[in-house]
């Protein structure tokens, strides 16, 4: 099959052509495919290695995910929050500016929150607390994103390791203050704020909300509208776009890069503050150097996924989210090891990822022999 | 088959997705030791036909021949063993390698032997043919013309006898292109089978045997050289008559519009770029810049944009047409020199890493200097979607669609658009560098139509350029730059060519620098 190079050579059985035209409906059919095939790849990989039924397996991922009430509101915060954070790290990646920071702009922001309740939880009405809440956590993750944005700004520092070190400093910050204020001195674990004045909790009545995820769920919707016409129709939109394509072309239209730089990532590490805030004072109503849970990074690949397209990010996250709740539901109902459920998903991800391939390149194959005219 | 033909092409077909049909059936013959000119238009598919010769790309159908033989060529290297070399537009040299190291990137050391044997070998090509080039020189330093030659120097070592040059006079100064040529035609002597893509003429009159002419992709024909003239060529290439004269319409009313006085400036890496020059620009008249490329032109340019810094003591003035009023403009933003009321446009040499976002559409290009209009949030969609349009219909640019990312339009349509963009805006002063580098007969013509309306509306017109014809055609006055100075302003009218090229060159009260 390798290509042939010599005067006597055949033409190579096929060659790669890129496509510049394929129709909506043809790059989705090809997306669905993909996940066809994928399914078809792990049910053979799972009969080979655990000799499982792979319908069954698949069915219990589905039940893991959306098996009742209780694991769909699971799989919806699951959701809003990666895609959350994910719409947090967009504008900064439309800019070019590699923000893998999120994680640590996360936890800022879940700190900043944290530190409202216990400080002012016993002293100041709930109310008051909740907005100081809201006001410092997002002040929190901006600040996060900022410093970086800064030295990239006026020094152009490299923003990726930047950020990414950044992430190291507030695990470390966070670790120290889950000391601090830990329940038990020493054993580095804040029991639940304000069990019983709910300060700063950000919640709807239970009669409501059975769950409590329902707030953050539709605070995140809102969210990605929002970012949705702000990349889109807005001014600072436009100019992010310009910027992310060529500084140049942005001096040239009169866009102070310097100040575009500094805003989207204020805007950023502002969003990682909100999306730390609905994981503390939200869901959690504590802080563990864990809170953040690597969906920082997660968050990238959504992004990515579904090229900067905040309406794409829904099916992403909600694609990935539904996995890693599937995975767990199989790795307990099979007792197998949950290693086995990244394979699965590594799987899935990978066919997803490599179907963009069949949709920008077409391959042609070599047609059958005929006799030059 | 014959046997002096050294590749002949049939059926050759090739289609990017279902739409755009860059070659369509194009059957041609390449003949020991001659040189064929490609003649095409923007978009002709002249580059696509070369790319697949090559081996950069392949055909879709169609077959190649090689002396006589079928050959599928599926790389780059395929292309070296069967002895065809390219020499494209955009030089593919590593610059912290010698020449020597470049040469032997990608080779077998079995192949080239020592490196010094390798400088040896190089140092005999040079001899050859007459190149001019030390081996031992990192590419860094190079000027363009180096470049070019290690470039056509790498291909020859690898052994080709089939050269394909596209447009390589685009970036030279008319001394190097007769140097070139003086090489291509050392290089015929010795056999070798010579084909220059190109869109100058007058080039394709001086150097080629032959030349071959494709038209939206599919070969029209080909024609002796020595029966050929400039009319007819164009006419071939555009299939239709083309008027060839250049107008230069008079405006009475010339008004002061501009001032530079003792502009200097230095360039990013602190040398300066830009000595002393003072100059005027009036409203109604074309002033032409020439000078050889990196006389601090771009400098020029960018100054009075707002977009490059001056050193103490310049000045740069705007006198508003309808007040009177005189504007400084060092030291202000393009921003601030926008909300004083100037209406600069510039069309700047660097179109898709400066004038246009290639990612973006027609429309949202538009919208690039105008996005801040208005007090709302969100940007209007309507007024620069209707402006797109506009652009073009009216110069008429092809592309899919106005959404459709303007880096995927040819060179020509994305001129047309930078420049159809910046005279919408109603300019009082319009800047415009190279507007014609790399564009076809009939889209140069479009532009300089384009520059000459501007003018008889009282637009003060700047325009840099690096075709002397053009510039003595076209402009008003010529203001000549070398090595950063201003070395005379000559009037359009009656200049010479001699006169403008001896300016370019040699720096007024000082010695002859050969």
């Amino acid at each position: 099959m390798a290509a042939n190079t010599k005067e006597t050579g055949k033409e190579p059985l096929f060659h790669i052509v890129k496509r510049t035209d394929l129709p909506m409906w043809k790059s989705w059919l090809i997306r669905i495919g993909a996940v066809v095939a994928s399914l078809i790849i792990c049910a053979v990989i799972i009969i080979l290695l655990t000799g499982d039924n792979p319908i069954q397996i698949y069915g219990t991922m589905v039940k893991g995910a959306v098996g009742s009430p209780r694991r769909i509101w699971a799989l919806l915060q699951g959701v809003a929050m990666l895609l959350c954070i994910a719409l947090a790290v967009t504008p900064a990646f439309k800019m070019r500016f590699w923000n893998i920071g999120a994680e640590g702009q996360v936890l800022m922001g879940g700190l900043g929150a944290t530190a409202c309740m216990i400080l002012f939880g016993k002293t100041l009405p709930a109310p008051l607390v909740l907005v100081l809440v809201i006001v410092v956590s997002i002040i929190c993750g901006a600040v996060w994103g900022l410093i970086p944005a800064i030295f990239k700004a006026f020094w152009n520092t490299n923003e990726t390791l930047f950020t990414l070190m950044m992430n190291y400093i507030a695990i470390q910050i966070v670790s120290y203050f889950t000391y601090i204020w830990s329940s038990n001195k020493g054993n580095n674990v804040i029991n639940t704020i304000n069990v019983d004045t709910h300060a700063g909790w950000l919640e709807l009545p239970p009669s409501i909300d059975k769950y409590g995820y329902m707030l953050n769920v539709i605070i995140v919707g809102a969210l990605t509208v929002l970012m949705y016409f702000y990349l889109k129709y807005s001014k600072q939109g436009y100019e992010i776009s310009v910027v992310g394509e060529s500084e140049n072309t942005a001096k040239y239209a009169g866009i102070n890069v310097k100040k575009v730089i500094i805003r989207t990532m204020i805007i950023s590490g502002a969003l990682c503050g909100v999306a730390g805030m609905l994981l503390v004072s939200g869901t959690d109503h504590t802080i563990t150097p864990n809170t953040a849970g690597g969906r920082g990074f997660t968050a990238i690949m959504v992004s990515w996924l579904a090229k900067f397209n905040p309406l794409f990010m829904v099916l992403t996250s909600l694609l990935i989210v539904f996995m890693q709740k599937g995975a767990q539901e199989i790795s307990t109902v099979f007792g197998l090891n949950n290693s086995f459920s990244d394979i699965i998903t590594g799987i899935i991800i990978f066919f997803i990822i490599g179907s963009e391939f069949f949709i920008n390149y077409s391959i042609k194959f070599r047609a059958k022999e005929v006799e030059a005219k | 088959m014959d046997n002096n033909i050294a590749v002949s092409l049939r059926h050759i077909t090739k289609a990017f997705g279902s739409k755009v049909v860059a070659n369509k059936d194009v059957s041609m013959d390449i003949h020991e030791g001659e040189i064929l000119a490609l003649l095409g238009e923007n978009g002709s598919g002249k580059t696509t036909l070369m790319n697949m010769l090559s081996g950069i790309y392949r055909q879709d159908s169609g077959q190649i021949y090689v002396h006589g033989s079928e050959v599928h060529i599926t790389s780059p290297k395929d292309a070296y063993d069967l002895g065809i070399g390219m020499i494209h537009q955009h030089f593919k040299l590593v610059d912290v390698f010698t020449a020597t190291e470049n040469v032997a990137l990608g080779m077998d050391k079995k192949t080239t032997g020592s490196y010094k044997d390798l400088t040896k070998a190089i140092t005999e090509i040079c001899d050859r043919y007459g190149f001019d080039i030390d081996p031992k020189q990192k590419v860094y330093n190079m000027t363009v013309s180096q470049k070019q030659t290690l470039e056509i120097v790498k291909t020859l070592y690898r052994g080709a006898n089939i050269l394909i040059l596209d447009e390589p006079t685009a970036v030279l100064t008319p001394q190097e292109t007769d140097k070139l040529f003086a090489v291509l035609r050392n290089m015929k002597a010795d056999g070798k089978s010579i084909i220059i893509i190109t869109h100058k003429l007058n080039e394709v009159l001086a150097i080629s045997d032959r030349v071959a002419i494709l038209r939206k992709g599919e070969y029209i024909g080909d024609v002796l050289t020595s029966e050929a003239t400039v009319q007819s060529l164009t006419e071939m290439m555009v299939g239709q008559k083309v008027e060839l004269d250049i107008e230069r319409p008079e405006v009475e009313d010339k008004q002061l519009r501009l001032t530079v006085d003792h502009l200097t400036c230095l360039d990013k890496y602190g040398v300066t770029a830009l000595d002393d020059v003072s100059l005027e620009a009036y409203g109604g008249e074309i002033l032409g810049i020439a000078g050889i490329s990196g006389s601090g032109q771009k400098q020029l340019l960018e100054a009075i944009a707002g977009l490059q810094a001056a050193e103490a003591g310049a000045s740069i003035q705007y006198i508003n047409p309808d007040t009177g009023k005189r504007e400084e403009l060092i030291g202000k933003s393009v921003t601030q020199i926008k909300k004083l009321g100037v209406a600069l446009s510039f069309v700047p040499e660097d179109r898709l890493g400066m004038g246009l976002v290639g990612a973006m559409g027609m429309a949202d290009n538009m919208m690039l200097r105008s996005y801040k209009k208005g007090r709302s949030m969100f940007t209007d969609r309507k007024a620069p979607r209707e402006l797109a349009l506009k652009v073009k219909e009216e110069l008429e640019v092809v592309t899919p669609g106005i959404q459709t990312p303007v880096r995927r339009l040819s060179g020509g349509n994305v001129q047309k658009v930078l420049v159809g963009r910046e005279i919408a805006s109603d300019p009082t002063v319009l800047m415009a560098a190279y507007a014609v580098r790399g564009l076809d007969i009939n889209t140069s013509y479009t532009i300089y139509h384009l520059l000459n309306e501007e003018k008889k509306k009282g637009t003060a017109v700047i325009y840099v350029g690096e075709d002397l014809d053009v510039l003595l055609a076209l402009c008003d006055r010529i203001a000549v730059l070398c090595d950063g100075k201003l070395n005379g302003i000559v009037d359009g009218r009656t200049a010479t060519k001699e006169e403008v090229g001896e300016l370019m060159t040699h720096l007024k009260g000082k010695e002859a620098t050969a």
